[in-house]
């Protein structure tokens, strides 16, 4: 998917590698506070929005 | 006085002073949809002046006779569809530097609005010159004034607080979906971002009062522009790197009900709902399925 596309995935970052996979690039976290971190340096980076799917993984969207 | 003047100078500019002076208070109307670009004020009223001479001319025209002077009102009509996409361009090319979007749906209301209000003036003025004509100066003061008052009437329009109630609601999280009351609005990831939203954040419910309103704010445009227009009045802290701050508005399916939620600079309720309530009515979603009872009938019957 073309990423300036809006509802596109620019990034997930996960808690769980397991969980995911695929074309978006992945960041891996080893707590809640990294991940909160990366997540917002991401979107901040991006422009994006963080997403939360409430199984560990957040993903960043542009919309 | 009239002695003075050549022939029919004076139901001309009988006609072209209140022409003008329609589009003068028409365009303060405007202001709230449309606010504030000076240059754009004095073009309008250009504008507005010179179909306020074609409409005024016109009389004269007929009288003289020279009907075939009439077909400029054509040309006239070809000038104004002129000014509908000169707006159009203008605000389509502002609307990608928008923070929070007018939305396709209001610009169009907005384009058409100005070249509607160009004939108005053109009616103006023919009818002001008429009056001059056959009733003298008097007259046409007061057929003047009677339409003046007749079109900021008829195009002041219908705001969403005629046929809606705005009511205060509250902001929660459902896990990271953003609810206004019952309504699900989006999923906000960062915990960071929700603890601000549930501090700064204002939402408000806006409740149809019948059929016809619920197919109004069904119309994405229209809740783009309830969106656009709450922002423009309290303000917005969205920025580019912050879109889960855009100001949004999603109904409830089961109720036809639409949750607003915006992140104000001035945390001001009852500012917010005088802001809705604003809102003008966009003719492309303006619907009445309450109305085509007959029709329908008339269909199921055949």
């Amino acid at each position: 998917m073309d990423a300036r596309q809006s509802g596109a995935i620019l990034a997930v970052v996960t808690l769980n590698m397991d969980k995911v996979g695929g074309g978006a690039p992945i960041f891996f976290a080893r707590d809640e506070d990294e991940q909160e971190k990366t997540a917002r340096h991401l979107s901040k980076i991006l422009d994006a929005v963080v997403h939360d799917l409430e199984n560990g993984a957040y993903i960043i969207v542009r919309h | 006085m009239q002695e003075l003047l050549p022939d029919y100078l004076a139901v001309i500019l009988a006609g072209v002073l209140a022409g003008t002076a329609a589009r003068i208070i028409l365009l303060r109307i405007d202001y709230r949809q449309y606010p504030g670009y000076p240059h754009g004020y004095l073009s309008h009223v250009s504008l507005g002046f010179i179909a306020s001479a074609l409409g005024a001319v016109a009389v004269p025209a007929i009288l003289k006779p020279d009907y075939t002077a009439v077909t400029f009102l054509a040309l006239a009509a070809q000038q104004f569809r002129e000014i509908r996409n000169m707006e159009r361009r203008t605000l389509e090319s502002l609307e990608r530097t928008e923070l929070v979007k007018r939305g396709l749906d209001y610009i169009e209301g907005i384009a058409r609005t100005f070249e509607a209000r160009n004939y108005l003036v053109m009616g103006t003025s023919f009818f002001t010159s008429l009056a001059a004509q056959f009733g003298g100066l008097p007259t046409a003061c007061v057929a003047a004034a009677v339409l003046l008052m007749a079109c900021s009437y008829f195009m002041s329009g219908e705001v969403l607080g005629d046929i809606c109630d705005v009511v205060p609601a509250d902001l929660s999280f459902r896990g990271s979906v953003l609810m206004v009351d019952e309504i699900g609005l989006m999923n906000v990831g960062l915990k960071s971002m929700r603890e601000k939203i549930l501090a700064e954040g204002l939402a408000v419910k806006i409740k149809p009062r019948d059929g016809n309103a619920r197919a109004t704010v069904h119309d994405i445009g229209q809740r783009m522009a309830v969106a656009f227009t709450a922002a423009v009045i309290v303000g917005t802290k969205k920025d580019v790197d912050t879109p889960e701050l855009t100001p949004m508005a999603r109904k409830n399916p089961d109720t036809g009900e639409v949750g607003l939620f915006i992140l104000p600079v001035e945390k001001d309720m009852e500012q917010l709902i005088a802001a809705v309530k604003l809102t003008p009515v966009l003719e492309s979603a303006r619907s009445k399925p309450l109305k085509a009872g007959p029709v329908i009938k008339e269909a199921k019957r055949r």
